[in-house]
């Protein structure tokens, strides 16, 4: 038996967070520190050097293994913070891990993100070699599939013009085309597919799908859309806070993936809700109903969170979004724009519920800054004192009404 | 290369290996290089022409205050050839070890989302100055075939060395502030006035010789070295000082172990900080 293309074996990594705010200081503050108060800094250093500081540590990914054979598709499923991205990163050897080892038998290419080190200066067919070379690709094979890698994107006419000047569109058809023609053993993708309409969504599946099925290709999918992982993967990987749940057929993995979603209270890991400004801490469930995250049909739904203002936010806007499994808006709100000082808040949320049954996504966001999405699955029950006999299809259950008379004209 | 296999280890410690991946990823330097000069000519009306007007402006006005006014000795040599040989070796060090300086930044973009050996940026930006150096350099023969100087075969094959020397320091001294720019921004608005400072203490506009005995203060400088020798070789103002050479290169290759030590410290959790 020939082995597994990819090993992965008691992979962990940890980060510290230490609690200061902002990403990077300034040496005049450090040095400023030290001549204000050397005591105090003597200390903090002494303290720091005996490891007593208040230094949080944080474990993204905590012993994990799995292998994956040649050809297989797998995706990777779990709520934010679960290890999802930390994972993709260790694999594509952008940040090493704390713990364990991994081996890969083949060329690996990563694609975390379309259009790394695109040039708004440069012109479509400069960006395209460029970016080729950025994903390791060599100068002649990209000459190769210049032509393809054109067509695909469909920019003929606009190949010498600076990218800078692209629609988003193009500029990401162009992006996703160059990506699309590497060749590697092994690809990672993280979801990518986020980005472009719906209908570019599409073609970009289609791609995938021919790579792998084609050409044998072994894919490690990460994403949010169920939708997308469905049709691409065979089998599933779910994380849940940094361990691996379960490895086993998609369809199964995405049910474990939907109940484990699902809990009352909603523990935001410190190293993804730390933004400059403030610090989202806690999401919590509250209609009153036994299972978390369930409501029925027409039951307004209830929501309460915590969040620590670490610096004075002159506009402060809250948003949640709810989004299908399939990866489509249902629908945005958002609070008014208010002032806020530093300090801990509860938000209390309560929507109005006009959704058919089903599970949807929960989204959050505040400002245009910071986004959270699918911080846990919504699920809508098909109550029993229903009106209609029938449900609508789509997401929404509007009022309506229908007179049927006989024309008697 | 379907052949190959990939091992992540929690920590990795600089390798031999190192070296032969940057070569597996020539290309890719190739491509950063190029991107560099493409980029930055492109948006200008006269292109190319800047790399030679901003060390020749530099060279006319030095020429008028310094050489005519001031009266700075040349070591008998026109003063503008002599300052244009002095400036040549210091724009390039100085560019590139700004420019070194601001790669783990500048590129923080792509080095969050892809992988390849980090020292290619560092090495790219040298790539680039390096093009402006020769570009500026056919100044300096026009210069040389007006004032009727001519290199000696011997003087003309220690450039080399001094662009090797000059590399060095540059990039040495680039990675590691690259590497503290990380942490402490403060590096990029430090960084021009500490150039601009070390240039005086550089015999780019004066000669080595002024500084009578102090001058063995100056040769820690390691660019006093290059840009002494540089004079010696193209010039014949003095003889080759080949123990100036030796300590220099000692020093620089010393400055770039450092520089990439320090660098490889930082680069392996960078990602995780930005």
């Amino acid at each position: 038996m020939e082995k597994p293309i990819i090993e992965i074996k008691n992979i962990s990594k940890k980060y510290k967070i230490t609690h200061e705010r902002g990403g990077y200081i300034a040496l005049r503050d450090v040095l400023m520190n030290i001549v204000k108060k050397p005591f105090s800094y003597l200390k903090h250093k002494a303290k720091s050097v005996a490891g007593l500081t208040k230094k949080e540590d944080f474990w993204a990914l905590k012993d994990v293994s799995f292998s994956v054979n040649k050809g297989e598709v797998i995706g990777v499923i779990g709520r934010n913070g679960a290890g999802k991205s930390t994972l993709l990163k260790i694999l594509s050897q952008i940040t090493p891990p704390t713990e364990g080892e991994i081996i890969m038998r083949g060329t690996v290419g990563s694609l975390l993100e379309v259009g790394t080190g695109f040039h708004p200066e440069l012109t479509g067919r400069e960006n395209i070699f460029l970016n080729g070379a950025i994903l390791g690709m060599g100068r002649k094979e990209i000459a190769k599939k210049f032509d393809q890698i054109v067509e695909f994107a469909g920019i003929e006419k606009f190949l010498d013009t600076p990218v800078k000047y692209y629609s988003s569109g193009m500029y990401v058809r162009l992006a996703f085309s160059v990506a699309a023609h590497m060749e590697p053993d092994i690809l990672l993708v993280d979801e990518v597919l986020a980005v472009g309409d719906a209908e570019f969504q599409k073609k970009c599946l289609g791609k995938m799908e021919d790579i792998t099925k084609k050409e044998g290709r072994t894919i490690l999918f990460v994403s949010h859309n169920i939708g997308a992982i469905r049709q691409l993967c065979e089998k599933t990987l779910v994380l849940h806070n940094g361990s691996v749940v379960d490895f086993t057929d998609t369809e199964k993995a995405i049910d474990i993936y939907l109940s484990k979603t699902k809990s009352e209270k909603i523990i935001i890991p410190a190293q993804k809700a730390n933004h400059e400004e403030f610090r989202i801490k806690k999401i919590e469930f509250k209609n009153d109903s036994n299972k978390p995250w369930v409501v029925e049909c027409s039951e307004k739904i209830r929501m309460e969170v915590l969040i620590e203002i670490t610096e004075d936010m002159p506009i402060f806007r809250f948003g949640i979004g709810i989004t299908s499994l399939g990866g489509e808006r249902v629908c945005t709100v958002h609070s008014r724009e208010t002032n806020l000082d530093k300090g801990e808040y509860l938000v209390n949320i309560e929507l109005e519920n006009k959704l058919t049954p089903g599970r949807y996504e929960l989204g959050l966001g505040i400002l245009n800054r910071y986004n959270l999405p699918g911080f846990s699955i919504l699920e809508v029950e098909d109550n029993k004192n229903n009106k209609h006999e029938l449900f609508n299809h789509g997401f929404i259950d509007i009022e309506s009404d229908f007179i049927i008379k006989k024309n008697n004209q | 290369m379907s052949s190959a296999i990939t091992v992540i280890r929690p920590k990795r410690l600089f390798h031999l290996r190192d070296l032969k991946e940057i070569w597996q990823y020539r290309e890719l330097l190739y491509f950063f290089t190029w991107r560099d000069l493409k980029v930055r000519y492109k948006q200008t009306a006269i292109g190319v022409a800047w790399a030679i007007l901003q060390p020749l402006m530099t060279m006319v006005v030095f020429s008028v205050f310094f050489g005519s006014l001031a009266k700075i000795p040349s070591d008998g040599v026109p003063y503008p050839i002599f300052v244009y040989v002095g400036l040549l070796f210091w724009q390039f060090f100085s560019s590139a070890l700004s420019d070194t300086s601001m790669t783990l930044i500048a590129n923080q973009a792509i080095i969050t989302k892809v992988y390849f050996p980090r020292l290619i940026l560092p090495i790219s930006s040298v790539m680039t100055k390096l093009v402006d150096f020769l570009i500026a350099s056919l100044i300096l023969i026009g210069l040389m075939a007006y004032y009727g100087y001519m290199p000696h075969l011997s003087g003309f094959l220690l450039i080399p060395l001094l662009l090797i020397i000059t590399f060095m320091a540059s990039v040495g001294g680039g990675l590691f502030l690259a590497a503290i720019n990380v942490k402490y921004r403060d590096i990029r608005y430090a960084l021009p006035f500490f150039i601009q400072i070390l240039m005086f203490v550089t015999p780019v506009i004066y000669p080595a010789s002024i500084a009578g005995k102090y001058s063995t203060i100056l040769a820690l400088n390691p660019m006093m070295g290059v840009i002494q020798n540089a004079r010696a070789a193209l010039l014949g103002t003095a003889p080759i000082n080949w123990t100036l050479i030796g300590i220099s290169f000692i020093a620089c290759l010393i400055l770039l172990l450092i520089g990439i030590y320090v660098f490889k410290k930082v680069e392996r959790y960078f990602a995780d900080i930005v």
